[in-house]
């Protein structure tokens, strides 16, 4: 190597982040929310008027309005941390960035709760730990996603982050991979090569659904360009919330998934 | 006395009541965009049409860059029977995107426009029966060429778009680009609810790598329609969060450039600069894209000194680095051999073609709306536009550089200028918080420009009677330039085209909205 490229490198230094598990991100970084056991339902029904996606409910999970406690469902959340903003006293946003979960009511963040957002073990299909847990091949597909999440998908794999030391790759063919990834809230022109790609990929297959746009439609939810029966279709793995989804969140997602 | 032909808008956003837009009938309009069109420097940033209760409203938006001026005129025409009408674009070919985007629209018929194929297939086209699976490709018969077809999923992690390549042997003699499978329908969103809100996130996310040029192109159409005056501390700070984003993407894609070439080490160190740069962004924001960080009428994350502190910092760091890489990168054979006369634009087409941003500059066209449009904290920083000429790969890479040197120096500026304005510490003690309960003027038209790091962003706003927003208009420069990179593939190898691509990174979700 010749000395110019030497003296580069030197300040380049080691951008590898050796624990992935003891990253902390600033805490400006709009994480996991905790919402005060004390928000009245007044203040409830004020931010849940001004959520953008309907991510802050006050109903239960059958719709209905009562004095359920009020929640953030992290499959519609965009983070834009308005809620907070409204509600400073009673709402804030942690830099906990472990937000992926396996079953849509997972995703559900309740008033009064503090605690991380883990995978339910009892649901993880057996055959992804014993089949995937060494190696595992993913293909993207964005179907109308807005190009942010693609380009955290592809952090992910970069000098500093480095899924690919724990055997998680994303490859260019349906073919050759193992599960999908779905980022953007699926719109009419794409949901038919999305299908077509899914069915591509070999069985056993995982399904993961990478941000809010992808879990829920986000803040194109009401919007009559989607056609997003492909989520309802299909069994999904793995929901990564995120708008679009931090690196950490994707890779802490995916080892938690494998029990890596 | 004669009648007005146009009206004259010399801020940059502005507004205007719709009923002062002079309407013309068709010749006269044409007459008079012949005169626009006759001065140097003259281009269409929108023209877009306002269906009526009767009538078909087309309004043209037109940049005159030596004048600093927006010129706005119209003309009517009647909805039944549906108008076919003489094309523009058969002698002023930048109009062909718009008038196919109408034409897909409305149904509307442009006489003697060359090529009025779909953009996008939006969902509320006019004819349903247009579907992505029947593209009216362009094709030659002949015995020595064959077709080759790409996407819309591609092998890396991008966004989906369909490529069709005319080849003879190795050589490209014709790309076709078929877009629209990331519709979202976007504009129509901006008008149904969503709240101010929603509606920011949504002008966020037309491009999330410019998340923060598309979302102040919102913001000044709000506070346009709002006529609301935005203090000089925080234009600067939009100023500062749109170079940031210029400096992390150019970075990423010097990165991207080095990948297509397999220069693994230019590809590493840039991309590790990148880092540097969106992890700054996060750090004022919490958002590695600036999602959140522009707001209309306000902020939520005001620029305080320690913030500021960090991208200068930060700055020194990336600017030193980057030179040294770039020094590199720009010396190697290896990479001036697949740099240097690959996809070329000429200057011509790139005038004729009406491309904007990076892909004009590098071709010798004189276009930077922070220079003929100054918008935010611009108007006191008079931008130089960086220029080259050659229009190949090698000047898309290089310009590059350059700009990441000047939005260096212009942030420096910048927030130099905040650290010695008074304003700055009203900011600190109780700054703006964003203004979500703006009351807009009634039956008026607001346009904003923004220069992105792709260049000329566009956002036009109309509002009903009862001043809700009733009709938006979105154009990204990407709409522009996906023509030239058709034309910069042409009589290249084929192998070349994801160099060429790269080296213009344009947005798929931007074009379809």
């Amino acid at each position: 190597m010749p000395i110019k490229e030497l003296n580069i490198f030197r300040r380049h230094g080691r951008q590898f982040i050796p624990d992935l598990r003891k990253v902390v991100l600033p805490p400006v970084f709009r994480g996991r929310p905790v919402l005060d056991a004390a928000i009245l339902p007044a203040e409830a029904a004020r931010v849940k008027e001004l959520c953008p996606t309907g991510a802050f409910g006050t109903t239960d999970l059958h719709g209905v309005e009562g004095n359920a406690a009020c929640f953030i469902d992290l499959g519609s959340c965009v983070f834009c941390r308005e809620c907070a903003f409204a509600l400073p006293e009673k709402i804030r946003f942690t830099n906990d960035y472990r937000l992926a979960a396996n079953t849509r009511e997972g995703l559900i963040v309740r008033q009064g709760e503090d605690s991380c957002i883990s995978l339910d073990e009892s649901r993880i299909r057996k055959e992804i730990r014993t089949l995937f847990r060494g190696a595992l091949k993913l293909r993207q597909v964005s179907a109308a996603g807005d190009n942010s999440a693609e380009m955290e998908l592809n952090a992910a794999g970069n000098v500093n982050f480095d899924m690919g030391r724990f055997g998680i790759e994303f490859v260019a063919s349906p073919r050759h991979a193992d599960g999908i990834v779905v980022t953007g809230p699926i719109s009419e022109n794409m949901a038919e090569a999305l299908q077509i790609s899914y069915d591509a990929v070999p069985e056993p297959r995982i399904l993961v659904l990478a941000g809010a746009d992808a879990i829920s439609g986000g803040v194109f939810k009401s919007s009559a360009a989607l056609r997003r029966d492909f989520t309802d279709k299909n069994p999904v793995d793995l929901y990564i919330p995120g708008n679009p989804p931090h690196p950490l969140t994707f890779i802490h997602g995916i080892l938690d998934l494998l029990g890596k | 006395m004669e009648q007005r032909r146009y009206i004259e808008l010399f801020t940059n956003p502005a507004s205007v009541r719709l009923e002062e837009i002079p309407v013309l009938d068709y010749d006269r309009f044409l007459d008079f965009l012949e005169i626009l069109m006759g001065e140097e420097g003259t281009h269409c940033v929108s023209y877009f049409v306002v269906p009526g209760e009767h009538t078909f409203r087309f309004i043209c938006c037109m940049a005159a860059d030596e004048n600093h001026a927006l010129v706005l005129f119209s003309h009517e025409q009647p909805r039944d029977p549906l108008p076919s009408i003489p094309s523009i674009t058969a002698k002023h070919f930048q109009f062909h995107i718009f008038e196919r985007e109408i034409h897909e629209l409305t149904g509307i018929r442009f006489e003697g426009h060359p090529w009025l194929k779909p953009v996008r297939y939006p969902y509320d086209r006019y004819d349903r029966s247009q579907v992505m699976d029947n593209y009216p490709f362009f094709n030659i018969e002949g015995e020595s060429l064959h077709e080759v077809g790409v996407g819309p999923v591609h092998a890396g992690i991008i966004e989906p778009g369909h490529f069709r390549f005319i080849c003879k042997g190795e050589e490209v003699l014709h790309l076709e680009i078929h877009l629209g499978y990331q519709h979202r329908g976007i504009e129509r969103l901006f008008t149904t609810g969503n709240g101010m809100i929603g509606k920011s996130i949504l002008a966020e996310s037309i491009a999330g790598d410019t998340a923060i040029g598309h979302s102040q192109a919102f913001a000044g159409v709000t506070e346009a329609l709002a006529g609301k005056s935005v203090p000089a501390g925080l234009h600067r700070e939009r100023s500062v969060a749109l170079e940031l984003e210029r400096m992390a993407v150019h970075i990423g894609d010097t990165a991207a450039l080095c990948t297509d070439i397999a220069y693994q080490f230019g590809q590493v160190v840039c991309e590790a600069l990148r880092t540097l740069v969106i992890n700054t962004t996060q750090l004022w924001c919490g958002n590695r894209f600036g999602k959140g960080l522009v707001r209309p009428g306000g902020t939520n994350y005001p620029l305080t000194p320690q913030i500021a502190e960090t991208i200068l910092t930060n700055l020194k760091e990336v600017e030193e680095r980057y030179n040294a890489i770039t020094k590199r990168i720009f010396t190697l054979p290896s990479v001036l051999g697949r740099f240097e006369g690959t996809g070329t634009v000429t200057p011509k087409q790139a005038t004729l073609i009406g491309a904007v941003g990076m892909a004009a500059r590098s071709s010798g066209v004189y276009r930077d709306i922070r220079w003929s449009h100054p918008f935010a904290a611009y108007s006191g920083l008079s931008v130089e536009p960086v220029m080259l000429q050659k229009g190949d790969v090698w000047s898309r890479a290089m310009l590059r550089k350059l700009e990441v040197e000047q939005s260096v120096s212009l942030i420096r500026e910048l927030l130099q200028q905040t650290a010695t304005k008074e304003e700055h510490d009203s900011t600190r003690n109780g700054f703006l918080r964003p203004d979500y309960h703006m009351e807009f003027r009634k039956e008026a038209l607001a346009i904003s420009l923004v220069e992105g790091w792709r260049g000329e962003i566009c956002h036009v706003a109309l509002t009903g009677a009862n001043g809700e927003i009733c009709h938006y208009k979105v154009k990204d420069p990407s709409m522009h330039n996906w023509m030239a990179l058709a034309l910069a593939v042409r009589s290249q190898e084929i192998s070349d085209f994801p160099l060429c691509n790269k080296s213009f990174n344009l947005s798929y979700c931007g074009n379809d909205l």
